[in-house]
Protein backbone atom coordinates (compact mmCIF):
# COMPACT_ATOMS: atom_id res chain seq x y z
CA UNK A 1 0.00 0.00 0.00
CA UNK A 2 3.04 2.18 1.14
CA UNK A 3 4.67 1.37 -2.35
CA UNK A 4 1.44 2.34 -4.12
CA UNK A 5 0.76 5.83 -2.50
CA UNK A 6 5.18 5.95 -3.17
CA UNK A 7 5.24 5.35 -7.01
CA UNK A 8 2.00 8.04 -7.60
CA UNK A 9 3.92 10.34 -5.43
CA UNK A 10 7.23 9.56 -7.96
CA UNK A 11 5.04 10.28 -10.99
CA UNK A 12 3.92 13.40 -9.69
CA UNK A 13 7.30 14.30 -8.34
CA UNK A 14 9.03 13.73 -11.87
CA UNK A 15 6.44 16.20 -13.61
CA UNK A 16 7.17 18.41 -10.77
CA UNK A 17 10.73 18.61 -11.38
CA UNK A 18 10.91 18.35 -15.29
CA UNK A 19 8.29 21.59 -15.23
CA UNK A 20 10.59 23.19 -12.72
CA UNK A 21 13.77 22.38 -14.89
CA UNK A 22 11.54 23.87 -18.05
CA UNK A 23 10.25 27.32 -16.07
CA UNK A 24 13.29 27.97 -14.36
CA UNK A 25 15.38 27.65 -17.93
CA UNK A 26 13.43 28.40 -19.94
CA UNK A 27 11.82 31.78 -18.72
CA UNK A 28 15.79 32.84 -18.63
CA UNK A 29 15.98 32.34 -21.97
CA UNK A 30 13.00 34.07 -23.24
CA UNK A 31 12.90 37.76 -24.31
CA UNK A 32 11.18 40.06 -26.56
CA UNK A 33 13.41 39.50 -28.94
CA UNK A 34 13.05 35.89 -28.70
CA UNK A 35 9.80 35.81 -30.09
CA UNK A 36 10.61 38.69 -33.14
CA UNK A 37 14.38 38.07 -33.76
CA UNK A 38 15.97 35.28 -36.41
CA UNK A 39 18.36 33.19 -35.22
CA UNK A 40 22.27 34.69 -33.99
CA UNK A 41 25.01 33.52 -35.51
CA UNK A 42 26.58 30.92 -33.56
CA UNK A 43 28.53 32.03 -30.19
CA UNK A 44 26.70 35.40 -30.83
CA UNK A 45 24.80 36.43 -28.05
CA UNK A 46 20.99 37.40 -28.22
CA UNK A 47 18.73 36.06 -31.91
CA UNK A 48 15.20 34.71 -31.53
CA UNK A 49 13.30 31.95 -33.54
CA UNK A 50 10.82 33.71 -35.21
CA UNK A 51 11.06 32.04 -37.86
CA UNK A 52 10.32 28.88 -35.76
CA UNK A 53 7.05 29.82 -34.39
CA UNK A 54 5.94 31.03 -37.48
CA UNK A 55 6.43 27.48 -39.45
CA UNK A 56 5.23 25.14 -36.56
CA UNK A 57 2.35 27.13 -37.02
CA UNK A 58 1.78 27.07 -40.54
CA UNK A 59 3.04 23.27 -40.66
CA UNK A 60 0.40 22.66 -37.65
CA UNK A 61 -2.13 24.52 -39.82
CA UNK A 62 -1.84 22.57 -42.91
CA UNK A 63 -1.70 19.39 -41.02
CA UNK A 64 -4.92 20.02 -39.52
CA UNK A 65 -5.97 21.05 -43.03
CA UNK A 66 -5.48 17.58 -44.21
CA UNK A 67 -6.42 15.70 -41.07
CA UNK A 68 -9.78 17.01 -39.96
CA UNK A 69 -11.76 16.34 -43.33
CA UNK A 70 -10.38 12.91 -43.58
CA UNK A 71 -10.11 12.10 -40.04
CA UNK A 72 -13.46 13.34 -39.83
CA UNK A 73 -15.06 11.66 -42.71
CA UNK A 74 -13.73 8.44 -41.99
CA UNK A 75 -14.65 8.41 -37.97
CA UNK A 76 -18.46 9.18 -39.48
CA UNK A 77 -18.40 6.35 -41.71
CA UNK A 78 -17.55 3.96 -38.97
CA UNK A 79 -20.07 5.01 -36.73
CA UNK A 80 -22.75 6.05 -39.18
CA UNK A 81 -22.44 3.16 -41.81
CA UNK A 82 -20.15 0.58 -40.55
CA UNK A 83 -21.21 -0.07 -36.60
CA UNK A 84 -21.19 -3.77 -36.79
CA UNK A 85 -19.43 -5.88 -39.39
CA UNK A 86 -16.02 -6.97 -40.58
CA UNK A 87 -15.04 -3.67 -42.98
CA UNK A 88 -15.60 -1.50 -39.36
CA UNK A 89 -13.28 -3.90 -37.82
CA UNK A 90 -10.74 -4.39 -39.80
CA UNK A 91 -10.63 -0.51 -40.11
CA UNK A 92 -10.68 0.37 -36.63
CA UNK A 93 -7.82 -2.59 -35.94
CA UNK A 94 -5.77 -0.84 -38.81
CA UNK A 95 -6.33 2.91 -37.27
CA UNK A 96 -4.66 1.75 -33.75
CA UNK A 97 -2.33 0.22 -35.53
CA UNK A 98 -1.33 3.21 -37.27
CA UNK A 99 -2.02 5.73 -33.94
CA UNK A 100 1.26 3.38 -32.78
CA UNK A 101 3.39 3.42 -35.64
CA UNK A 102 6.23 4.90 -34.51
CA UNK A 103 6.55 8.58 -35.81
CA UNK A 104 9.87 8.48 -36.94
CA UNK A 105 9.10 5.71 -39.84
CA UNK A 106 6.26 8.16 -40.73
CA UNK A 107 8.99 10.53 -41.79
CA UNK A 108 11.04 7.95 -43.45
CA UNK A 109 7.95 7.24 -45.37
CA UNK A 110 7.00 10.73 -46.65
CA UNK A 111 10.66 11.10 -47.27
CA UNK A 112 10.25 8.34 -49.87
CA UNK A 113 6.78 9.55 -51.31
CA UNK A 114 7.14 13.22 -51.26
CA UNK A 115 11.23 14.34 -50.40
CA UNK A 116 13.21 12.48 -52.92
CA UNK A 117 10.22 12.44 -55.97
CA UNK A 118 10.28 16.43 -55.42
CA UNK A 119 14.02 16.72 -55.15
CA UNK A 120 13.89 18.87 -51.70
CA UNK A 121 12.92 19.20 -48.46
CA UNK A 122 9.64 21.12 -47.73
CA UNK A 123 6.83 22.47 -45.08
CA UNK A 124 4.17 20.46 -47.15
CA UNK A 125 5.84 17.07 -46.72
CA UNK A 126 6.20 17.50 -42.88
CA UNK A 127 2.65 19.13 -42.96
CA UNK A 128 1.07 15.30 -44.50
CA UNK A 129 3.97 13.76 -42.49
CA UNK A 130 1.71 15.22 -39.21
CA UNK A 131 -1.75 14.44 -40.66
CA UNK A 132 -0.63 10.98 -41.20
CA UNK A 133 0.03 10.92 -37.34
CA UNK A 134 -3.59 13.09 -37.03
CA UNK A 135 -5.53 11.21 -38.55
CA UNK A 136 -6.41 7.83 -36.83
CA UNK A 137 -6.40 10.23 -33.51
CA UNK A 138 -9.26 12.38 -34.98
CA UNK A 139 -10.82 9.07 -36.34
CA UNK A 140 -10.59 7.14 -32.97
CA UNK A 141 -12.58 9.82 -30.91
CA UNK A 142 -15.17 11.28 -33.79
CA UNK A 143 -16.21 7.41 -33.95
CA UNK A 144 -16.02 6.99 -30.25
CA UNK A 145 -18.35 9.88 -29.57
CA UNK A 146 -20.74 10.09 -32.59
CA UNK A 147 -21.89 6.42 -31.25
CA UNK A 148 -22.89 8.14 -28.06
CA UNK A 149 -25.46 10.69 -29.58
CA UNK A 150 -28.84 8.58 -29.11
CA UNK A 151 -30.41 6.88 -31.91
CA UNK A 152 -34.05 8.38 -31.20
CA UNK A 153 -32.08 11.89 -32.35
CA UNK A 154 -31.43 10.29 -35.71
CA UNK A 155 -34.84 8.24 -36.19
CA UNK A 156 -37.04 12.05 -35.12
CA UNK A 157 -34.78 13.50 -38.13
CA UNK A 158 -35.36 10.61 -40.25
CA UNK A 159 -38.96 11.23 -39.57
CA UNK A 160 -38.88 14.65 -40.71
CA UNK A 161 -38.18 13.69 -44.23
CA UNK A 162 -34.42 14.61 -44.36
CA UNK A 163 -31.70 12.05 -45.97
CA UNK A 164 -29.70 10.19 -44.31
CA UNK A 165 -26.37 12.96 -44.79
CA UNK A 166 -28.35 15.72 -43.93
CA UNK A 167 -29.13 13.97 -40.83
CA UNK A 168 -25.44 13.37 -39.83
CA UNK A 169 -24.12 16.92 -40.73
CA UNK A 170 -27.13 19.11 -38.97
CA UNK A 171 -28.08 16.29 -36.45
CA UNK A 172 -25.44 13.93 -34.85
CA UNK A 173 -22.79 16.69 -35.60
CA UNK A 174 -24.45 18.96 -33.77
CA UNK A 175 -24.99 16.78 -31.01
CA UNK A 176 -21.37 15.72 -30.64
CA UNK A 177 -19.95 19.03 -31.47
CA UNK A 178 -17.96 19.36 -28.47
CA UNK A 179 -16.86 15.73 -28.41
CA UNK A 180 -15.74 16.22 -31.69
CA UNK A 181 -14.00 19.45 -31.16
CA UNK A 182 -12.27 17.73 -28.09
CA UNK A 183 -10.70 15.22 -29.99
CA UNK A 184 -9.57 17.74 -32.50
CA UNK A 185 -7.84 20.06 -29.88
CA UNK A 186 -6.07 16.56 -28.23
CA UNK A 187 -5.05 15.61 -32.17
CA UNK A 188 -3.27 19.14 -32.11
CA UNK A 189 -1.44 19.17 -29.08
CA UNK A 190 0.01 15.65 -30.41
CA UNK A 191 1.57 16.90 -33.36
CA UNK A 192 2.26 20.29 -32.19
CA UNK A 193 5.71 18.96 -30.55
CA UNK A 194 6.01 16.00 -32.56
CA UNK A 195 10.19 16.15 -33.78
CA UNK A 196 11.28 13.11 -35.45
CA UNK A 197 8.52 13.08 -38.25
CA UNK A 198 9.94 16.24 -39.24
CA UNK A 199 13.53 16.00 -39.45
CA UNK A 200 13.28 14.12 -43.20
CA UNK A 201 10.63 16.30 -44.04
CA UNK A 202 10.13 19.75 -43.21
CA UNK A 203 13.79 19.57 -42.06
CA UNK A 204 15.37 23.27 -40.62
CA UNK A 205 16.07 26.46 -41.83
CA UNK A 206 17.73 29.50 -40.53
CA UNK A 207 16.31 32.34 -42.50
CA UNK A 208 13.24 33.57 -42.60
CA UNK A 209 11.11 31.52 -45.20
CA UNK A 210 7.28 31.52 -46.42
CA UNK A 211 6.98 29.22 -49.44
CA UNK A 212 5.73 25.89 -48.23
CA UNK A 213 7.75 23.69 -50.74
CA UNK A 214 10.83 24.95 -49.31
CA UNK A 215 12.25 23.57 -46.43
CA UNK A 216 10.95 25.22 -42.74
CA UNK A 217 12.33 25.30 -39.45
CA UNK A 218 9.74 24.21 -36.42
CA UNK A 219 9.99 24.91 -33.07
CA UNK A 220 11.25 21.11 -32.54
CA UNK A 221 13.49 20.75 -34.96
CA UNK A 222 15.32 23.39 -33.94
CA UNK A 223 15.24 22.99 -29.87
CA UNK A 224 16.77 19.52 -31.40
CA UNK A 225 19.21 20.88 -33.31
CA UNK A 226 20.00 24.22 -30.89
CA UNK A 227 20.58 21.50 -27.95
CA UNK A 228 22.27 19.21 -29.12
CA UNK A 229 24.47 22.28 -30.77
CA UNK A 230 28.08 23.43 -27.93
CA UNK A 231 27.08 26.64 -28.44
CA UNK A 232 25.76 27.69 -24.43
CA UNK A 233 23.09 30.64 -26.30
CA UNK A 234 22.03 28.06 -28.68
CA UNK A 235 20.79 25.42 -25.70
CA UNK A 236 19.67 28.41 -23.67
CA UNK A 237 17.26 29.09 -26.55
CA UNK A 238 16.37 25.64 -26.73
CA UNK A 239 14.82 25.77 -23.06
CA UNK A 240 13.05 28.68 -23.94
CA UNK A 241 12.12 27.18 -26.59
CA UNK A 242 10.88 24.09 -24.82
CA UNK A 243 9.05 26.30 -22.32
CA UNK A 244 7.03 28.21 -24.99
CA UNK A 245 6.33 24.76 -26.66
CA UNK A 246 5.26 22.78 -23.03
CA UNK A 247 3.11 25.71 -22.65
CA UNK A 248 1.12 25.57 -25.80
CA UNK A 249 0.49 21.67 -25.17
CA UNK A 250 -0.22 22.30 -21.91
CA UNK A 251 -2.65 24.74 -22.39
CA UNK A 252 -4.61 22.47 -25.70
CA UNK A 253 -4.97 19.59 -23.26
CA UNK A 254 -6.46 21.61 -20.35
CA UNK A 255 -8.62 22.92 -22.59
CA UNK A 256 -9.62 19.80 -24.17
CA UNK A 257 -9.94 18.59 -20.81
CA UNK A 258 -11.92 21.43 -19.84
CA UNK A 259 -14.45 21.04 -22.96
CA UNK A 260 -14.61 17.70 -22.54
CA UNK A 261 -15.99 18.40 -18.86
CA UNK A 262 -18.72 20.71 -20.34
CA UNK A 263 -20.41 18.05 -22.98
CA UNK A 264 -23.40 16.75 -24.15
CA UNK A 265 -23.26 13.65 -25.40
CA UNK A 266 -19.57 13.59 -26.12
CA UNK B 1 -31.72 14.55 -55.22
CA UNK B 2 -31.69 13.08 -51.73
CA UNK B 3 -30.02 9.50 -52.97
CA UNK B 4 -26.94 11.42 -55.08
CA UNK B 5 -26.62 14.00 -51.93
CA UNK B 6 -26.26 10.49 -49.44
CA UNK B 7 -24.43 7.96 -52.53
CA UNK B 8 -21.67 11.11 -52.43
CA UNK B 9 -21.14 11.25 -48.78
CA UNK B 10 -21.47 8.13 -48.28
CA UNK B 11 -19.04 7.32 -50.95
CA UNK B 12 -16.40 10.48 -49.74
CA UNK B 13 -16.53 9.10 -46.46
CA UNK B 14 -15.59 5.60 -47.21
CA UNK B 15 -12.59 6.86 -49.41
CA UNK B 16 -11.74 8.48 -46.42
CA UNK B 17 -12.05 5.54 -44.22
CA UNK B 18 -10.27 3.70 -47.08
CA UNK B 19 -6.96 5.35 -47.46
CA UNK B 20 -6.44 4.50 -43.51
CA UNK B 21 -6.41 0.82 -44.46
CA UNK B 22 -4.01 2.06 -47.35
CA UNK B 23 -2.01 4.44 -45.40
CA UNK B 24 -0.73 1.33 -43.43
CA UNK B 25 -0.38 -1.35 -45.83
CA UNK B 26 1.36 0.92 -48.02
CA UNK B 27 3.62 2.16 -45.38
CA UNK B 28 4.89 -1.88 -44.66
CA UNK B 29 4.87 -2.17 -48.48
CA UNK B 30 7.12 1.00 -49.12
CA UNK B 31 9.30 0.40 -46.98
CA UNK B 32 9.75 -3.29 -47.70
CA UNK B 33 11.01 -2.27 -50.88
CA UNK B 34 13.24 0.63 -49.91
CA UNK B 35 15.00 -1.94 -47.90
CA UNK B 36 15.25 -4.47 -51.09
CA UNK B 37 19.17 -3.20 -51.71
CA UNK B 38 20.12 -4.08 -48.15
CA UNK B 39 18.25 -6.80 -48.72
CA UNK B 40 19.74 -8.86 -51.30
CA UNK B 41 23.08 -7.73 -50.19
CA UNK B 42 22.90 -9.24 -46.61
CA UNK B 43 19.92 -11.08 -46.36
CA UNK B 44 16.88 -10.75 -44.37
CA UNK B 45 18.24 -12.75 -41.06
CA UNK B 46 21.99 -12.00 -42.08
CA UNK B 47 21.34 -8.02 -41.69
CA UNK B 48 19.64 -8.59 -37.97
CA UNK B 49 22.22 -10.46 -36.57
CA UNK B 50 25.57 -8.45 -38.44
CA UNK B 51 27.45 -7.08 -35.91
CA UNK B 52 28.95 -4.23 -38.10
CA UNK B 53 27.39 -0.77 -38.90
CA UNK B 54 30.36 0.85 -41.18
CA UNK B 55 29.63 3.77 -43.79
CA UNK B 56 33.12 4.35 -44.59
CA UNK B 57 33.52 0.74 -45.76
CA UNK B 58 29.75 0.43 -46.78
CA UNK B 59 29.26 -2.66 -44.08
CA UNK B 60 26.11 -2.50 -42.42
CA UNK B 61 24.05 -5.02 -40.07
CA UNK B 62 20.95 -4.26 -37.50
CA UNK B 63 22.84 -6.04 -34.68
CA UNK B 64 23.52 -3.12 -32.68
CA UNK B 65 20.76 -0.87 -33.01
CA UNK B 66 18.23 -3.95 -32.11
CA UNK B 67 19.78 -4.99 -29.38
CA UNK B 68 20.10 -1.28 -28.21
CA UNK B 69 16.26 -0.88 -28.28
CA UNK B 70 15.19 -4.33 -26.95
CA UNK B 71 17.41 -3.32 -24.10
CA UNK B 72 16.50 0.20 -23.47
CA UNK B 73 13.04 -0.92 -23.84
CA UNK B 74 12.98 -3.51 -21.61
CA UNK B 75 14.87 -1.30 -19.16
CA UNK B 76 12.01 0.98 -19.52
CA UNK B 77 9.48 -1.68 -18.78
CA UNK B 78 10.98 -3.06 -15.90
CA UNK B 79 10.98 0.25 -14.22
CA UNK B 80 7.50 1.33 -15.31
CA UNK B 81 5.22 -2.14 -14.80
CA UNK B 82 5.46 -1.86 -10.60
CA UNK B 83 5.30 2.14 -10.91
CA UNK B 84 2.03 2.19 -13.23
CA UNK B 85 0.25 -0.31 -11.21
CA UNK B 86 0.98 1.28 -8.32
CA UNK B 87 -0.53 4.64 -9.54
CA UNK B 88 -3.47 3.08 -10.43
CA UNK B 89 -4.11 0.73 -7.08
CA UNK B 90 -3.37 4.57 -5.51
CA UNK B 91 -5.85 6.29 -8.00
CA UNK B 92 -8.67 3.69 -7.74
CA UNK B 93 -8.24 2.43 -4.61
CA UNK B 94 -7.06 4.61 -2.20
CA UNK B 95 -6.97 7.92 -2.74
CA UNK B 96 -10.24 10.19 -1.25
CA UNK B 97 -12.36 10.43 -3.99
CA UNK B 98 -12.03 14.00 -4.06
CA UNK B 99 -7.93 13.58 -5.21
CA UNK B 100 -8.68 11.19 -7.80
CA UNK B 101 -10.22 13.71 -10.79
CA UNK B 102 -6.59 16.08 -10.20
CA UNK B 103 -3.99 13.17 -9.40
CA UNK B 104 -5.25 11.16 -12.64
CA UNK B 105 -5.08 14.52 -14.66
CA UNK B 106 -2.04 15.53 -13.33
CA UNK B 107 -0.44 11.81 -14.43
CA UNK B 108 -2.24 12.23 -17.34
CA UNK B 109 -0.30 15.64 -18.45
CA UNK B 110 2.73 14.05 -17.80
CA UNK B 111 2.10 11.96 -20.92
CA UNK B 112 1.29 15.34 -22.74
CA UNK B 113 4.92 16.68 -22.42
CA UNK B 114 6.77 16.31 -25.84
CA UNK B 115 9.14 13.79 -26.15
CA UNK B 116 11.68 16.10 -27.19
CA UNK B 117 11.42 18.37 -23.74
CA UNK B 118 12.11 14.69 -21.82
CA UNK B 119 15.51 14.24 -23.80
CA UNK B 120 16.40 17.59 -23.40
CA UNK B 121 15.84 17.32 -19.56
CA UNK B 122 17.40 13.49 -19.38
CA UNK B 123 20.29 15.05 -21.35
CA UNK B 124 20.93 18.59 -19.53
CA UNK B 125 19.52 17.37 -16.04
CA UNK B 126 19.30 13.55 -15.35
CA UNK B 127 22.63 12.71 -17.19
CA UNK B 128 24.82 14.61 -14.80
CA UNK B 129 22.97 13.43 -11.65
CA UNK B 130 23.45 9.47 -12.76
CA UNK B 131 27.11 9.73 -13.83
CA UNK B 132 27.96 11.58 -10.72
CA UNK B 133 25.57 10.35 -8.05
CA UNK B 134 23.35 7.12 -8.74
CA UNK B 135 25.49 4.88 -10.81
CA UNK B 136 28.58 5.01 -8.96
CA UNK B 137 26.03 4.53 -5.94
CA UNK B 138 24.87 1.47 -7.91
CA UNK B 139 28.28 0.26 -8.98
CA UNK B 140 29.32 0.24 -5.57
CA UNK B 141 26.34 -1.83 -4.40
CA UNK B 142 25.29 -3.65 -6.52
CA UNK B 143 28.40 -4.05 -8.83
CA UNK B 144 28.72 -7.36 -8.23
CA UNK B 145 25.47 -8.75 -10.45
CA UNK B 146 26.64 -9.16 -13.73
CA UNK B 147 25.62 -5.80 -16.25
CA UNK B 148 25.44 -3.54 -13.29
CA UNK B 149 29.19 -3.09 -12.42
CA UNK B 150 31.57 -0.98 -14.64
CA UNK B 151 32.25 2.40 -15.32
CA UNK B 152 29.37 5.23 -14.84
CA UNK B 153 28.65 7.26 -18.14
CA UNK B 154 25.65 9.03 -17.32
CA UNK B 155 24.75 9.19 -21.35
CA UNK B 156 23.31 5.51 -21.66
CA UNK B 157 20.87 2.82 -21.79
CA UNK B 158 20.07 3.54 -17.77
CA UNK B 159 19.39 6.83 -18.91
CA UNK B 160 17.19 6.16 -22.04
CA UNK B 161 15.50 3.02 -19.65
CA UNK B 162 14.09 6.10 -17.41
CA UNK B 163 13.55 8.39 -19.55
CA UNK B 164 11.31 6.29 -21.01
CA UNK B 165 10.08 4.60 -18.34
CA UNK B 166 8.57 7.99 -17.17
CA UNK B 167 7.05 8.46 -20.49
CA UNK B 168 5.09 5.20 -20.70
CA UNK B 169 3.78 5.40 -17.01
CA UNK B 170 0.95 7.83 -17.53
CA UNK B 171 0.15 5.72 -20.56
CA UNK B 172 0.43 1.92 -18.93
CA UNK B 173 -1.64 3.03 -15.86
CA UNK B 174 -4.33 4.88 -17.83
CA UNK B 175 -4.60 1.42 -18.92
CA UNK B 176 -4.71 -0.92 -15.95
CA UNK B 177 -6.71 1.61 -14.30
CA UNK B 178 -9.53 1.18 -16.88
CA UNK B 179 -9.16 -2.46 -16.25
CA UNK B 180 -9.45 -2.23 -12.48
CA UNK B 181 -12.72 0.33 -13.10
CA UNK B 182 -13.90 -3.35 -14.61
CA UNK B 183 -13.24 -5.45 -11.47
CA UNK B 184 -17.26 -5.85 -10.51
CA UNK B 185 -18.14 -4.04 -7.13
CA UNK B 186 -19.83 -7.58 -5.50
CA UNK B 187 -16.34 -9.23 -5.95
CA UNK B 188 -14.57 -6.72 -3.94
CA UNK B 189 -17.30 -6.52 -1.32
CA UNK B 190 -17.63 -10.50 -0.82
CA UNK B 191 -13.63 -10.10 -0.30
CA UNK B 192 -14.37 -7.36 2.21
CA UNK B 193 -17.25 -9.29 4.01
CA UNK B 194 -14.93 -12.10 4.77
CA UNK B 195 -12.14 -9.67 6.47
CA UNK B 196 -9.86 -9.33 4.06
CA UNK B 197 -7.65 -6.26 4.39
CA UNK B 198 -7.67 -3.58 1.48
CA UNK B 199 -4.07 -4.73 -0.12
CA UNK B 200 -5.21 -8.27 0.45
CA UNK B 201 -8.18 -7.50 -1.92
CA UNK B 202 -5.98 -5.56 -4.51
CA UNK B 203 -3.45 -8.51 -4.23
CA UNK B 204 -5.87 -11.57 -4.39
CA UNK B 205 -8.86 -9.97 -5.85
CA UNK B 206 -8.58 -6.85 -8.31
CA UNK B 207 -4.79 -8.46 -9.93
CA UNK B 208 -5.78 -11.75 -10.76
CA UNK B 209 -9.02 -10.99 -11.89
CA UNK B 210 -7.59 -8.41 -14.80
CA UNK B 211 -4.15 -9.97 -15.14
CA UNK B 212 -5.05 -9.56 -19.08
CA UNK B 213 -5.65 -6.21 -18.94
CA UNK B 214 -2.43 -5.27 -17.07
CA UNK B 215 -0.30 -7.27 -19.56
CA UNK B 216 -2.38 -5.86 -22.45
CA UNK B 217 -1.18 -2.14 -20.96
CA UNK B 218 2.25 -3.24 -20.54
CA UNK B 219 2.56 -4.60 -24.28
CA UNK B 220 1.44 -1.44 -25.18
CA UNK B 221 3.79 0.06 -23.64
CA UNK B 222 6.26 -1.11 -24.67
CA UNK B 223 5.25 -0.79 -28.10
CA UNK B 224 5.49 2.80 -27.65
CA UNK B 225 9.18 2.31 -25.89
CA UNK B 226 10.47 0.81 -28.73
CA UNK B 227 10.14 3.69 -31.27
CA UNK B 228 10.55 6.20 -29.51
CA UNK B 229 12.69 8.70 -30.85
CA UNK B 230 13.81 11.65 -29.53
CA UNK B 231 14.06 11.33 -25.83
CA UNK B 232 16.49 8.42 -26.70
CA UNK B 233 18.06 10.00 -29.17
CA UNK B 234 19.32 12.44 -26.46
CA UNK B 235 20.45 10.39 -24.22
CA UNK B 236 20.86 6.86 -25.29
CA UNK B 237 24.96 8.06 -26.91
CA UNK B 238 24.61 6.56 -30.09
CA UNK B 239 27.38 3.97 -30.12
CA UNK B 240 27.69 1.41 -32.41
CA UNK B 241 28.30 -1.67 -30.55
CA UNK B 242 26.95 -3.96 -28.04
CA UNK B 243 27.15 -2.63 -24.25
CA UNK B 244 28.70 -4.61 -21.82
CA UNK B 245 26.79 -2.74 -18.63
CA UNK B 246 23.62 -1.08 -18.57
CA UNK B 247 25.59 2.67 -18.06
CA UNK B 248 27.01 1.77 -21.59
CA UNK B 249 26.05 4.14 -24.76
CA UNK B 250 24.00 2.11 -27.38
CA UNK B 251 21.80 2.84 -30.16
CA UNK B 252 17.81 2.21 -31.17
CA UNK B 253 16.53 1.97 -33.97
CA UNK B 254 14.81 4.98 -34.44
CA UNK B 255 17.93 6.90 -33.06
CA UNK B 256 19.75 5.72 -35.72
CA UNK B 257 17.21 6.57 -38.19
CA UNK B 258 17.11 10.23 -36.04
CA UNK B 259 20.96 10.92 -36.94
CA UNK B 260 21.44 9.23 -39.80
CA UNK B 261 18.71 9.66 -42.08
CA UNK B 262 19.40 13.10 -43.82
CA UNK B 263 23.03 12.65 -43.83
CA UNK B 264 23.52 8.70 -45.68
CA UNK B 265 26.71 8.72 -47.95
CA UNK B 266 25.66 6.21 -50.21
CA UNK B 267 22.70 3.97 -51.90
CA UNK B 268 23.21 1.10 -49.63
CA UNK B 269 23.59 3.06 -46.55
CA UNK B 270 20.27 4.96 -46.91
CA UNK B 271 18.61 0.95 -47.87
CA UNK B 272 20.28 -0.22 -44.65
CA UNK B 273 18.20 2.67 -42.97
CA UNK B 274 15.11 1.85 -44.62
CA UNK B 275 15.74 -2.00 -44.05
CA UNK B 276 16.07 -1.09 -40.03
CA UNK B 277 12.85 1.02 -40.82
CA UNK B 278 11.16 -2.11 -41.64
CA UNK B 279 12.08 -3.69 -38.53
CA UNK B 280 11.07 -1.67 -35.98
CA UNK B 281 7.76 -1.64 -38.18
CA UNK B 282 7.72 -4.88 -38.05
CA UNK B 283 8.01 -5.04 -34.52
CA UNK B 284 5.94 -2.41 -33.10
CA UNK B 285 3.17 -4.20 -35.60
CA UNK B 286 3.05 -7.06 -33.81
CA UNK B 287 3.87 -5.87 -30.31
CA UNK B 288 0.86 -3.27 -30.84
CA UNK B 289 -1.38 -5.72 -32.10
CA UNK B 290 -1.02 -8.74 -29.57
CA UNK B 291 -1.82 -5.86 -26.95
CA UNK B 292 -5.17 -4.91 -29.15
CA UNK B 293 -6.16 -8.30 -29.35
CA UNK B 294 -5.97 -8.63 -25.88
CA UNK B 295 -7.84 -5.81 -25.43
CA UNK B 296 -10.65 -6.47 -28.09
CA UNK B 297 -10.98 -10.08 -26.58
CA UNK B 298 -11.16 -8.52 -23.32
CA UNK B 299 -13.96 -6.24 -24.49
CA UNK B 300 -16.02 -9.02 -26.05
CA UNK B 301 -15.78 -11.71 -23.12
CA UNK B 302 -15.86 -10.00 -19.96
CA UNK B 303 -12.59 -9.44 -18.21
Amino acid sequence: MTLSSMSALVSIFFLLWILKDLVVRGIAAINWDFFTHLPAPPGEEGGGIRHAIYGTLVITAMASAIAIPVGLLAGTYLSEYARHGRFGLVVRFLSDILLSVPSIIVGTFVYAIMVRPMGTFSALSGAVALAIIMIPVILKTTDEVLRLVPDVVREAAYALGAPRWVVITKVVYRGAITGIMTGIILAVARIIGETAPLLFTSFSNNFWETNILRPMATMTVVIFNYAMSPYENWQSIAWGASFVLTVFVLVLNLLGRFLFRGRKYG
Amino acid sequence: MKRIGDRIFKSVAFLSALLVVLLVVIIGVLLYMESRAAMDRFGFLGFIFRDVWNPVEDEFGGLFAVVGTLLSSAIAIVIATPVSIGVAIFITELSPSSLRGLLSAIIELLAAIPSIIYGMWGLFVLAPILRHSVEPWMIEHFGFIPFLGGKPYGIGLLNAGIVLSIMIIPYISSIVREVFSLVPDVMKEAAYAVGATRWEVVRNVVIPYTRSGIMAGVILGLGRALGETMAVTFVIGNAYRIPSTIYEPSITIASSLANEFTEATSTLHLSSLFFLAFVLFLITFVVMSLGRLIIMRMQRHGV
